[in-house]
């Protein structure tokens, strides 16, 4: 039964990751990718994991760590040059 | 019994990543998407890596904790990354939802 | 001779909190309860803060720590409410949400104190912090579907600024 919930599962975040990369996509503004890479990070990080239980092996967790830290940075990085490179003010 | 807990944990953990997205998706304007990623996803994706930790655990017979640590990484750093894209989004004046009350 | 003499482990262990911190973290990262890794461990928790030590000037120091407990669980619990409410309001019609922005007046000076209620009130039912005003004094928030502003702000101010003026007063 275990396998068939991860099989649904992988089904409905991937689904996730489709409506994020829709508005990866479509924007229309910065701020709003900035939102759906953001997102995009934490769906992967959750199919990485489910894989993982999968396949009953915990050797997914380090690589679901770095996306994490990597993820966080990146966002903090294009938030910060929205914020300070724009002259818009 | 153990493995209905498992069970109802990974698909609650998917139903609100998939909630999330939702609300990136369908949602009007920037500050009100904002909401479904921060709220929904950090909760789903917190819920299928208590259920790993607790799978491993049982597996390994020995505690697995550090899926503990990712969601700790994700509760602190989801709401920093939100407050930081909003403050850009205000700093570059994105529009708002017309009825919007007390814009700014 | 009277000297203002500071003791041994406060000189050792000038984060305390950062070094209990960073041993679990380094226990949770590998896995283990292991002897070596608890040494090993226990001797990076202590050089790392003792040598990055000039880039934490301010010092922490919680008072009452169960007013923090019972926050920290009233915050678990709030999580858990606050995306089912959530989970609601992105499910159902879109066009009867009331968006607003929220000015919060802070009574709470403690730099730390802000930065745990700002990540508390985005954390918690359909409330994001957006923006800090530049003298720290008010907290902009943003709601998703708000209906009466006045309650919002109170239950912001008592359920999440009160413990935490508790917790963090300056020392």
């Amino acid at each position: 039964m275990l396998e068939n919930v991860l099989e649904l599962s992988f089904v409905l975040v991937a689904l996730a990751m489709l409506l994020s990369l829709y508005r990866l996509i479509k924007g229309p503004d910065i701020p709003d990718r900035i939102l759906a890479l953001d997102t995009l990070y934490i769906n992967s990080i959750a199919l990485l994991i489910l894989f993982g239980l999968y396949q009953g092996s915990p050797l997914y967790f380090e690589a679901a760590l770095l996306i994490a830290v990597m993820g966080f940075v990146g966002t903090v990085a294009l938030s910060k040059y929205l914020l300070r490179g724009d002259i818009m003010e | 019994m153990f493995e209905w807990i498992l069970a109802g944990l990974i698909l609650i953990g998917a139903l609100f990543t998939l909630v999330g997205s939702i609300g990136l998706y369908k949602l009007p304007d920037f500050f009100m998407r904002l909401h479904g990623p921060t709220k929904a996803t950090t909760l789903g994706v917190g819920a299928i890596l208590l259920a790993s930790a607790l799978y491993f655990s049982f597996k390994t017979e020995s505690a697995s904790l550090h899926e503990i640590l990712i969601s700790l990484f994700l509760f602190i750093t989801a709401p920093v990354s939100a407050h930081l894209m909003a403050k850009a989004a205000m700093h570059i004046k994105l529009k708002q939802v017309k009825r919007t009350q007390n814009p700014q | 001779m009277v000297t203002d003499r500071v003791p041994l482990w406060k000189k050792l262990l000038p984060h305390p909190f950062l070094t209990l911190a960073l041993w679990v973290i380094w226990l949770l990262l590998n896995n283990t309860m292991a002897a070596g890794h608890m040494v090993l461990g226990f001797i990076l928790a202590v050089i790392i803060p003792l040598l990055t030590s000039g880039f934490w000037p301010e010092k922490v120091c919680l008072k009452k720590p169960w007013v923090l407990m019972r926050f920290i669980l009233i915050v678990l619990w709030d999580i858990l409410v606050a995306n089912i409410i959530v989970a609601k309001l992105i499910l159902g019609p879109k066009d009867k949400l009331q968006p607003a922005f929220i000015t919060v007046e802070l009574d709470i000076r403690h730099p730390l104190g802000i930065g745990i209620l700002a990540n508390t009130i985005s954390l918690t039912p359909g409330t994001v912090s957006c923006d800090l005003s530049e003298d720290h004094r008010y907290l902009y928030v943003h709601g998703l579907h708000v209906e009466n502003m006045d309650e919002t702000i109170n239950e912001i101010k008592q359920r999440y600024e009160q413990p935490l003026m508790e917790v963090f007063q300056s020392c």
